[in-house]
């Protein structure tokens, strides 16, 4: 039941709050969110900064602990696991794209995208790696640094990164936010691409209201509260 | 094993990328200073003791007053040990009805196993050395021998029941200096020539010595094998048991080297904990990252653990190998300084040297490393969040730790090490907390002042952490190379004046109480300075507090042989120069007359004598009583003449004495000596020149040995420097970048830096030049028994040295970030 339920909605809040006490009171950030997100489905949270995006997209990755309420991921709710759990149940199945790219600088492209590979014990980390970077276009580029590679690039390695180990479900920051409007449509181009050909689950945190619309629904955090519209 | 594959991977990655160097420079340097002072120390010692060896002769010496059997021989041959026999014994030389007593040495072929005779072929000849021994039928003599007896070389004189025809004149023999006061003259003959010369009956006063050399481990089988043997009357001895101020001189060289060599530790852990630091903050998004994409925190925890693990096999293994390369250069160096071959390096020194780095990493590394392990996944959306810090207790406790066990290791001294590891650890607290005051006292200064003093100052009050760990790191790099410096200049020439190039050269014995006078007004006349003669009364000490003395009542030899023979006692109004009291006090002019004794420190630890004891000596078949009111150290390497137990004036006086003194003769001076024996024939003289070129040249081969290994520590040093500037790198790329970006001159940027750090040097050099005052004094008074003098120059040299250094490294270390352009920076951050 719960394994149809995780498939059908590998992703969902219910009464998600984050608040954090600081010496003017008590703040906060998140409240009574509820969320379900279907597999295969691409979710874009919008919202202007401080509303709480990031913050959402971190309790649902499991990468903190939410206040109130329930995050599950693949049908588990994420506060019954500690953080080793947490890190488990994402490893293989979670990609990430985050805005400042997050690409290790002591590694090459290839090394970058093998990390998460080898990390889930995959087979032939360098043959899977290889195929991911040559379909991000980036075949040319696999022993450059990332300080050798421009913005774009650089996003297009960690979409690479992402994808590479087939993940079910892709939780993207602010993908384009660094980038160049050209260069931006370029990644986001890939980033719909792959999401789509993999069937992949994507939640996206942006406050690109473009490429907010590229995503089968889009919601509205403002003080902490989602507003939905299809 | 997945773990490992992986851990080996990153670290492959992590050198490339340059990520790693200084942490492995730093451990790279910490072990090829442990190693290369490991080789050079152990052999270098090992080179000083067999030359110290000298003064038995050998390695290793067997004393009894009965032949040796055959099995005690085998044995040794087993062993592959050299040996030699000597058999000493008084006799009488008879010439022309003249007769002198001498103490006859009949050698074996081997003779000397170390050290050389020197010899004269006439009385006029220069000194030789040589590797003979006196043939069948032959006699070597000593000097004063011939004009007693009216010899020349060629003459015949009768020993016991044989002739013999002088050939050579004995003037050294490396043992002889074991047996300073021996009387009568020397006179040597061939081992196979003394049965004939029907001398040793049973009642004979005959000691039979038994010399052995060869390699260390055999010795020690030797050794051990030999105590099992169950055998009776045999003293073993070596040279540690042989001369005091030998002893002396040998301990304290091996000290100063083992202080060197631990000095060098210190340093490299400095900059290993300070590369660690920075490995962990730039490490940390790595961490984060793999939490996210799943990695357990125990998975994370193994890959830099294994990857530590990893590094430091291989930066000790070529720690190592760059130990040797470099300790074969110092032999090199001062190779040739020493007499014989040095001997080669055991491969002890490698395995200490992989049990360093392994240690240091540890000890210094681990627990930040494995921090790395918590740092929060969520790192990856808020850049701020780092890792947990680590548990204060957990990385002291492994610091100590580990520094405790290298210390004790390097050092092999227990109280030693935990005076230097207290006063570092008290230094450690001290440096921080000073570190901290300073830079909060540098905050106002800012906002007074312009340009960029301003930019200087706010790079040192931007991280208060950061310049805190900069400061301790600097300073406690400049700290220990001031202690080092201090050991090297001021402990190495006390050490060497504790000889003075006019300390005592001559000896005179034997001395009647009539010929006191006599002996004082030739000495005056001649303008030689002398506080003697003193008087020597014989006695052996049969009774403390009321327990009667024997062998039986020691285990240890050197006890049962005090505990056997007649002590040199002697009375005294005031206490000689060179002594110190240790506990009681020294009798005023008033006790004069009281029964008391002072009795040296040393001596009342092996016979077990405490103070406040009542000692019976006899003398001359009379009971004298006494009670210990004192207790005395004596530098023995002074070579004044010094007594183990003296008594008042009121006790001793009036006991049969002979005197005996010391004074230095220069060599111009020397008709006096012969003045003096002219009018006085019953006086011996003892020249000790040559004993005293040994102790010297063994003292500066120990300093020259220290001074070599010093260049090392230097560079351990600079590393210490380079590891402080970098631990600020990343934000100062990345302030430089935006200052630059914002209009900033590189003339300007340049002279920020430059204050920056001389800033920081000189605040270190203050910190450390205190902190050395105080580990220093404590060393020399604690450790060396040495004067201590304040050193100001020292503050001079801490504070303008540091300022220069630091300085100078940190503008040399920022060049690249003035000279690229701001893009390029920016992009490497």
């Amino acid at each position: 039941m719960l394994q149809t339920s995780s498939l059908q909605h590998p992703v969902t809040a219910s009464g998600l709050t984050k608040f954090v006490d600081t010496s003017e009171g008590r703040l906060d950030i998140l409240q009574q969110v509820d969320l379900k997100v279907e597999g295969g489905e691409a979710v874009a949270i919008l919202g202007a900064s401080g509303s709480g995006k990031s913050t959402l997209l971190g309790l649902l990755a499991g990468l903190d602990e939410a206040s109130a309420g329930e995050a599950c991921l693949f049908g588990t709710p994420l506060h019954t696991l500690n953080e080793d759990g947490r890190a488990a149940l994402r490893a293989g199945k979670v990609g990430f794209v985050f805005q400042s790219f997050q690409l290790l600088s002591g590694m090459t492209a290839l090394e970058n995208v093998m990390l998460p590979l080898e990390l889930a014990n995959h087979p032939s980390p360098d043959e899977a790696a290889k195929t991911a970077l040559a379909q991000a276009g980036l075949s040319e580029r696999l022993h450059h640094y990332p300080s050798q590679l421009s913005g774009g690039e650089q996003q297009r390695v960690a979409i690479a990164r992402a994808f590479a180990p087939d993940p079910k479900v892709l939780f993207a920051d602010e993908p384009t936010a660094n980038l160049d409007s050209h260069t931006g449509e370029r990644v986001a181009e890939m980033l719909f691409d792959l999401q789509e050909k993999n069937g992949t689950v994507l939640i996206l945190v942006t406050h690109d209201e473009m490429l907010a619309r590229r995503c089968d629904r889009r919601l509205h955090l403002k003080d902490g509260r989602l507003d939905s519209n299809r | 094993m997945k773990a490992w594959s992986l851990a080996l991977k990153l670290l492959r990655r992590d050198w490339r990328a340059g990520e790693l160097r200084l942490l492995v420079t730093a451990l790279v340097i910490a072990v090829a200073s442990v190693t290369s002072v490991g080789f050079f120390t152990d052999r270098i010692e090992r080179a000083m003791q067999s030359q110290a060896a000298e003064v038995l002769a050998a390695d290793l010496r067997l004393d009894s007053s009965q032949p040796f059997n055959e099995k005690l021989l085998q044995a040794a041959d087993q062993r592959r040990l050299r040996s030699a026999q000597t058999v000493g014994f008084p006799s009488v030389i008879l010439n022309d009805g003249n007769t002198q007593l001498v103490q006859v040495k009949a050698v074996t072929q081997t003779y000397p196993l170390r050290g050389r005779l020197l010899i004269r072929e006439s009385t006029t000849g220069e000194d030789l050395p040589t590797q003979d021994i006196p043939l069948p039928g032959k006699i070597w003599l000593e000097e004063r021998l011939l004009p007693l007896l009216g010899l020349d070389i060629g003459d015949v004189i009768k020993l016991g029941q044989l002739q013999f025809q002088v050939s050579r004149i004995i003037t050294y023999e490396p043992d002889r200096a074991s047996n300073l006061f021996q009387l009568a003259p020397r006179v040597m003959i061939n081992r196979s020539d003394l049965a004939a010369t029907g001398l040793l009956g049973p009642a004979s006063r005959v000691r039979y010595r038994l010399l052995l050399a060869g390699e260390a481990s055999a010795l020690e089988g030797y050794r051990s094998w030999i105590k099992n043997q169950d055998l009776k009357n045999i003293q073993i001895e070596d040279i540690r048991g042989a001369r005091p101020e030998l002893r002396l001189a040998l301990d304290r060289g091996g000290r100063f080297l083992h202080l060197t060599a631990a000095t060098a530790i210190l340093l490299c852990v400095v900059a290993v904990a300070l590369s660690s630091r920075r490995f962990v903050e730039r490490q940390a998004d790595t961490s984060a990252l793999m939490r996210c994409l799943g990695a357990s925190q125990r998975q994370v925890g193994q890959i830099f653990f294994l990857r530590l693990l990893s590094l430091g096999l291989i930066a000790s293994l070529a720690g190592t190998l760059i130990g040797l390369l470099l300790q074969s250069l110092l032999i090199g160096l001062v190779g040739h300084w020493f007499t014989q071959q040095i001997p080669s390096p055991t491969p002890w020194p490698l395995f200490s040297g992989l049990g360093t780095g392994i240690l240091v990493l540890l000890g210094f590394s681990l627990p930040s490393v494995l921090r790395l392990s918590r740092v929060p996944p969520l790192r990856v959306f808020r850049r701020h969040l780092g890792a947990p810090s680590v548990g204060y207790q957990l990385s002291i406790a492994a610091a100590l730790a580990s520094l405790g066990i290298l210390l004790i290791w390097q050092i092999g001294d227990d109280k030693l090490a935990f005076q230097l590891i207290s006063g570092l650890l008290g230094g450690l607290v001290v440096l921080l907390l000073v570190s901290r005051l300073l830079v909060t006292l540098l905050k106002p200064l800012r906002t007074r002042s312009a340009g960029s003093w301003r930019y200087g100052l706010a790079s040192l009050s931007r991280n208060p952490a950061t310049t805190s760990v900069q400061l301790t790191g600097f300073g406690l790099g400049i700290t220990v190379l001031l202690i080092l410096a201090m050991v090297r200049v001021d402990l190495l020439d006390n050490w060497r004046n504790a000889l003075p190039a006019e300390s005592p050269n001559q000896f005179l014995i034997n001395i009647q109480p009539h010929e006191v006078d006599g002996v004082r007004q030739i000495l005056h006349a001649g303008g030689i300075e002398s506080d003697g003669p003193f008087p020597m009364i014989r006695g052996r000490l049969i009774r403390i507090n009321d327990q009667a003395v024997s062998t039986d009542s020691y285990a240890s030899p050197r006890a049962q042989r005090l505990a056997n023979r007649d002590f040199n006692l002697s009375l005294a109004n005031e206490m000689q120069s060179d002594n110190k009291i240790v506990s009681g006090r020294w009798w005023s002019p008033e006790q004069y007359d009281k029964p008391w004794f002072s009795v040296e420190e040393g001596l009342a630890e092996t016979l077990g004598i405490p103070m406040d004891a009542e000692l019976v000596f006899e003398v001359a078949g009379q009971e004298i009583k006494g009670v210990v009111t004192n207790l005395r150290s004596v530098q023995w390497d002074s070579f004044n003449v010094n007594f183990f137990v003296v008594g008042t004036p009121g006790l001793m006086a009036g006991q049969p004495a002979s005197y005996i003194t010391s004074f230095y003769l220069p060599k111009e001076k020397r008709p006096l000596l012969h003045q003096l024996i002219q009018q006085y024939p019953s006086i011996t003289a003892l020249d000790v020149s040559a004993l005293m070129q040994q102790v010297r040249a063994i003292m500066d081969r120990g300093v020259m040995a220290v001074e070599s290994v010093f260049l090392l520590t230097l560079v351990a040093g600079v590393i210490v420097l380079y590891a402080g500037i970098q631990a600020s790198r990343e934000l100062r790329i990345q302030e430089a970048a935006i200052l630059r970006t914002l209009g900033l001159s590189r003339r300007r940027l340049l002279l920020s830096v430059m204050l920056e750090f001389t800033l920081l040097g000189g605040l270190a050099g203050i910190i450390s030049a205190g902190l050395a005052s105080v580990i220093s004094y404590a060393l020399a008074t604690a450790v060396f028994e040495l004067a201590w003098q304040p050193n100001y120059w020292m503050w001079v040299v801490a504070i303008l040295g540091g300022a220069l250094g630091v300085g100078i490294a940190g503008m040399a270390a920022s060049w690249s970030l003035l000279n690229n352009p701001p893009l390029a920076v920016i992009r490497k951050i």
